[in-house]
């Protein structure tokens, strides 16, 4: 459970300083090195925007601009920033930075210049900040203004402030879509979620250079510690679902399936059948669903069979309704989904189960669901699943995980491992990369298979592919259940006669599949296109990167360090992968 | 609300702010007295105080809040009025 989540934005700023020294003290924090640039005052943004970092296993470093120097700070040489070398940039810029905005007596194309002359500004620091950088950047879009010169038709009219706001709000977007290491911070949304009147009330501006009330600082501090968790891959994975009162209103073993509230017209069965299409939705977007309910299985699946569910049981890649305690079966579901427990987000109204959950595993995240009409917003708010990348992979990714059932059940009918595997009828492409947003995705957010845990922006695996000394490897893995998808990067760096892998990732979805072999196989291949003979590896035990610590070995390398590994290419190398086509 | 049970409510949030249990604060405390007294949590404790006592000070009343002793007259003012 995070801290922060419990205290109001108050509470958060007085007691700022023993709150960083409890985040501090957590074990295994990840390092980044965030730039900050200004547009306004950063001052409190900043030690805020580390708390709520620290609070999703980020340990930041920053590097804070000059005040209102964004635009400098980019475009011309900057060395100290250079020398820091961010791994993320925060562009801290709102209505305020806008030279120019619209008067009455403009005319449209007055207007259509300055909001090209606007946007232009801010496009020329996202462009610099790319091709000097390399590293993801988060901006800010804009807020309306507190007041509306022409009233309501300040939303229409072309020279309506309100209308160029979000004009420009659209052109930002345009980009950041084009533009895949570009993310948006909305304060747009931000600011209304908030009150525009409170969050835009110059006085901190006319006082402070502040662009925002300083007790917004939490909100957008939060938001954009969940932009940045999930461009370093910490997103949650999974929603493990109560079912009475959670999914549909009653207890179906008492009331029967008939009379539970979900769907129809009364009040709670439209709570409960909106929260079922939210969930529905997320599932849509990736999210990985799975029942976790004390009930009886039986009985508890007829829920989803009335008129007005939304969910079918079929939804759900667990379902698991016992008597059991929720803690054990969340621990059950994410072996079974070979996911960690910590990836899983618990949806209960029942806060006992929630705190019994929170002091087995802290790390599950347990929103507090106390009223249906409030679920969706509850979830939401927790921004588990922010997705910062969107793929047609993410859409599948439960279509995936039914097929890995089906594999699993039918392993149980073979005897011998080997001819199992020979009966997926497994094919593998196996190339350089291409698929350049899947594969960053891939890299940052393996945990298991993942022997230097190296994480690497867009543009840094973009640079990979685009260098001649480097070679890469992705693998897509298809079998007669269906496509898994792009589920394994490699990247190897030749210098001399060596090459030496710099990372390796394979998606937990196709362990124990021989995939390390046909990968290594193209890999010696290349090796020896490129005159290579011999490949070096290292791997760096992690809490959580057991499963390869003898993959080297089983690959025939020899050891030359407690991390260094070695393998010389045998000129009559023969192909270790026998049951995947390639 | 009594002055000395608002001396004893700020006295707590400028001990939370500067993570010191044993500040002592009163009326005649000023920037001078706190190190990490600067101007950025001086904006802080204004703006916890605004919330706190769910008040709000206009600009020309920031701009004459200077001491402690300032910040609980103005409380007292808005919470007694």
């Amino acid at each position: 459970m995070k801290v922060l989540n419990t205290l109001t934005p108050s509470e958060i700023m007085q007691n700022k300083r023993s709150l960083r020294a409890d985040l501090l003290a957590q074990e295994g924090l990840l390092s980044k090195k965030i730039a900050v640039l200004s547009g306004s005052t950063i001052g409190e943004i900043k030690n805020i925007f580390e708390l709520f970092l620290l609070d999703e296993g980020i340990r930041p470093e920053f590097w804070v601009g000059g005040f209102d120097r964004y635009y400098e700070d980019v475009v011309f040489e900057n060395n100290a920033l250079k020398t820091f070398s961010p791994d993320v940039v925060y562009l801290h810029i709102s209505t305020i930075n806008i030279k120019q905005l619209p008067s009455p007596s403009d005319t449209p194309e007055n207007v259509k210049n300055m909001l090209q002359s606007a946007f232009d500004r801010i496009k020329q620091v996202l462009l610099k900040i790319k091709q000097d950088y390399g590293c993801p950047v988060v901006v800010n879009n804009f807020e309306p203004l507190p007041y509306r010169l022409f009233g309501n038709s300040d939303v229409y009219r072309i020279s309506g402030r309100l209308h160029f706001l979000n004009k420009l709000n659209e052109l930002l977007s345009d980009y950041a879509r084009q533009n895949e290491d570009c993310h948006i911070n909305d304060i747009n949304y931000l600011s209304a979620v908030y009150g525009l009147k409170h969050w835009a009330d110059p006085k901190y501006w006319y006082l402070y250079k502040y662009a925002l009330n300083p007790d917004a600082i939490p909100l957008l501090a939060q938001n954009l510690s969940a932009i940045t968790k999930s461009i370093f891959g910490k997103n949650k994975k999974a929603l493990a679902l109560d079912l009475d009162n959670t999914l549909w209103g009653g207890v179906i073993g008492d009331d029967g399936a008939e009379n539970i509230l979900v769907g129809g017209e009364t009040p709670a069965g439209m709570a409960y059948a909106d929260f079922q299409r939210y969930i529905k939705a997320l599932s849509e977007m990736g999210v990985l669903l799975t029942v976790c309910s004390k009930n009886d299985p039986e009985i508890s699946k007829t829920g989803f069979g009335v008129p007005g569910s939304i969910l079918k049981a079929d939804d759900f890649l667990e379902f698991v309704a016992n008597w059991q305690d929720k803690a054990s079966n969340l621990e059950m579901i994410a072996k079974s989904v070979n996911i960690l427990p910590e990836s899983i987000v618990l949806a209960d109204d029942n806060p006992a189960e929630r705190e019994l959950v929170t002091q087995a595993l802290p790390k599950v995240e347990t929103p507090e669901l106390t009223d249906p009409a409030g679920f969706i917003t509850a979830l939401d708010a927790g921004a588990y699943f922010e997705a910062t990348a969107f793929s047609a992979e993410d859409a599948k990714r439960g279509e995936y995980y039914k097929k890995d059932k089906l594999r699993v059940q039918e392993q149980s009918s073979f005897q011998n491992y080997g001819e199992y595997l020979k009966s997926l009828g497994m094919r593998a492409r196996l190339s350089a990369f291409e698929n350049i947003s899947r594969i960053a995705q891939l890299i940052n957010k393996t945990n298991q298979f993942n022997l230097t845990t190296i994480r690497m922006t867009e543009g840094e695996v973009q640079a990979a592919v685009q260098d001649p000394d480097v070679i890469t490897i992705s693998a897509q893995l298809s079998d007669k259940f269906g496509d898994n998808g792009i589920v394994s990067a490699l990247i190897a760096d030749t210098n001399g006669g060596k090459a030496a892998i710099r990372l390796w990732v394979m998606s937990c979805r196709v362990f124990e599949r021989n995939l390390e072999f046909a990968v290594f196989d193209k890999l010696v291949c290349q090796c020896k296109s490129r005159g290579v003979d011999a490949i070096t590896g290292q791997y760096f035990p992690t809490a959580r990167n057991g499963y390869v610590k003898d993959l080297f070995s089983k690959l025939g390398f020899k050891q030359t360090s407690e991390t260094d590994w070695e393998y010389p290419v045998p000129r009559d190398y023969r192909n270790k992968n026998n049951v995947i086509g390639v | 609300m009594t002055e000395e049970q608002i001396k004893s409510e700020v006295q707590d949030v400028f001990r939370r702010v500067f993570g010191d249990d044993t500040l002592a604060v009163t009326q005649k405390t000023t920037q001078d007295d706190i190190e990490a007294w600067d101007s950025l949590e001086h904006i802080n404790i204004l703006s916890i105080i605004e919330q706190k006592y769910g008040v709000k000070f206009d600009l020309n009343e920031v701009m004459e809040i200077k001491t402690a002793g300032d910040i609980m007259n103005i409380v007292s003012r808005k919470v007694n009025k």
